[in-house]
């Protein structure tokens, strides 16, 4: 593990009302690795990621990116934020503002940056992930697909030290799964440093460095994807894995 | 047709009466809609239909035995034209006031609803203010404000602030209808997923430019009927102002009435009234049917 990780959460707790959905995560991610979170709906796994991004509020724990505190004190959030993308299940494009507008809309506003920049920059990745005719269109105008690469460009192009996948996939109909993927498999390949929820194992398997099986609101168990698909050591791991396969999922 | 055309997207075929069509964005009249599919016969009886009926409503109405002092009372052609040109001057503060007041409307309503909408304990003084704003100039009548302020304020002789009874009229239809507008963008905010702003703010944005990119725009095409609703309500009790003795056009109807002994000068500035405010109408069901059309699928799903 190299001195500065990526990504350093400890003893995360997070609650809604009396309900404890995370009840105290650690979790230390290394530049350029690409580490799937998997367990059964309701194991924490969005709330997680919402934490990382502080979209939500913790109870207790403490956050690090690339070393510095965000959980401290008069943090100020926005530029943290801007540090770590987070691409949602239902896409969450800006309905009332083109491909374009919605890529560019945080770069020019957050970043500073000029019109002109964030537009080359916006056609540089709409172009590298098949979108370069849509930069016009409006989102209700394309696929489900389509719209998530998009969601996806749109956290890329804020230049982010981590990604964030929140079951991206779900809400798309099958055959438009792999052509998201394929974009996450690319983006692996270029080092970018992720942390995913998945329902995909397959998926999962094939990409991750590192698999993280979350139960209950604690990480259960952990390890490269070989081990935790093939032999896995807790018992309710075995089980979840076993459902996936009788549901004809892996 | 009772079978998909080969056209159609390929979910929807085989289904019963034809190819989905997604619905449009036209919220005009749909009183012409039935006669659609009807053919050239059915179009001709509504056609002939519709000319016996009206005109056998008019010739009941023409022919009734109060019909002539009627016509004289509130359809006088020569009062008609004389007074309508007087109305007609007058009118112009009319659409002055309105105006002016409208666009203060806009802004002090918004600044309302956003400060109603504001999450946060520090917040909560604000919060109380505009909700305590609202329910107040909601509850009174805007003739009540129009009195109380136009008659009230200048009387004080406050320095520094204006003591013509037009500028606090104008102030009352602004303090009236703010409230209402308020409550109108407040739906429209509301409206806006909360995933919208969880994923302007996972950008980076900040609240106010989540507020101001992201929820207001989306909250506004939403609201667009009834702020025209409202606005339709201001230029009308823009008549109100006549209370104060101020000669609008209303007022003036009311001289011009008074002084040949006849309606019609009511008659005629309903007249006006009428034909602005129906343009106003198509042209904001013009606005909503674009904004979807830009944002729908032109051909189909």
């Amino acid at each position: 593990m190299p001195e500065t990780a990526a990504l350093r959460v400890e003893g995360l707790q997070k609650s809604f009302d009396r309900l404890a959905v995370l009840r105290g995560i650690d979790l230390e991610v290394g530049e350029h690795e690409v580490v799937c979170l998997i367990g059964a709906s309701g194991s924490g796994k969005s709330t997680f990621l919402r934490c990382i991004n502080l979209l939500e509020p913790i109870n207790a724990g403490r956050i690090f990116i690339e070393g510095e505190e965000i959980t401290a004190r008069g943090v100020d959030v926005n530029r943290i934020r801007q540090r770590v993308g987070i691409v949602f299940q239902a896409f969450n494009l800006f309905p009332h503002m083109s491909v374009m507008r919605n890529v560019t809309l945080a770069p020019i506003e957050a970043l500073g940056f000029s019109r002109s920049e964030a537009e080359a920059l916006a056609s540089d990745l709409l172009g590298r992930f098949g979108l370069a005719d849509k930069s016009r269109e409006y989102p209700d105008r394309l696929s489900g697909g389509q719209q998530q690469r998009v969601a996806i460009v749109r956290a890329l192009a804020m230049k982010p030290d981590v990604m964030l996948l929140d079951e991206v996939t779900s809400a798309l109909d099958p055959e438009l799964v792999a052509e998201v993927l394929n974009v996450i498999r690319e983006l692996a390949a270029g080092g970018m440093t992720m942390v995913i929820a998945t329902h995909e194992m397959g998926f999962a398997r094939d990409i991750a460095n590192r698999v993280c099986f979350l139960d209950e609101g604690v990480i259960l168990e952990q390890g490269p994807p070989e081990r935790i698909f093939s032999e896995p050591q807790e018992e309710r791991t075995q089980r979840f894995l076993q459902s996936i396969i009788e549901a004809g999922r892996m | 047709m009772s079978f998909g055309t080969a056209g159609a997207p390929e979910k929807y075929q085989g289904l019963p009466g034809g190819p989905y069509t997604p619905p449009t964005g036209d919220r005009g009249s749909k009183i012409l809609a039935p006669l659609r599919g009807e053919g050239a016969r059915g179009v001709w009886i509504a056609v002939v239909s519709t000319v016996v009926f009206f005109t056998a409503l008019g010739l009941a109405v023409v022919n009734s035995s109060g019909w002539p002092a009627i016509k004289e009372a509130f359809f006088d052609p020569q009062v008609f034209w004389d007074s309508l040109g007087k109305i007609l001057e007058k009118f112009w503060r009319n659409i002055f006031i309105f105006v002016v007041a409208e666009v203060f409307v806009l802004m002090l309503a918004l600044l309302l609803a956003v400060m109603r909408s504001l999450a946060g304990p520090v917040f909560t003084p604000l919060r109380i203010l505009a909700a305590v704003y609202t329910d107040l100039f909601r509850a009174l009548p805007t003739i009540l404000v129009i009195l109380l302020l136009g008659f009230g304020a200048p009387s004080l002789q406050i320095k520094g602030v204006p003591h013509s009874d037009i500028f606090w009229a104008i102030v009352a239809l602004v303090l009236v209808y703010s409230a209402y507008v308020a409550e109108v963008y407040r739906a429209g905010i509301q409206s806006v997923h909360p995933s919208q702003v969880a994923s302007a703010r996972a950008l980076g944005l900040s609240r106010r430019k989540t507020l101001r990119f992201v929820v207001i725009p989306q909250a506004v095409r939403r609201v667009l009927p009834p702020l025209l609703n409202d606005f339709i309500g201001l230029q009308k009790d823009s008549a109100l102002v006549a209370v104060i003795g101020y000669t609008e056009a209303l007022r003036q109807a009311q001289i011009v009435s008074a002084a040949e002994f006849d309606f019609t000068p009511y008659v005629a500035l309903a007249l006006v009234y009428i034909v602005i405010t129906i343009p106003e109408a198509r042209f904001v069901d013009w606005l909503v049917a674009r904004d979807q059309r830009r944002r729908q699928a032109a051909g189909g799903v």
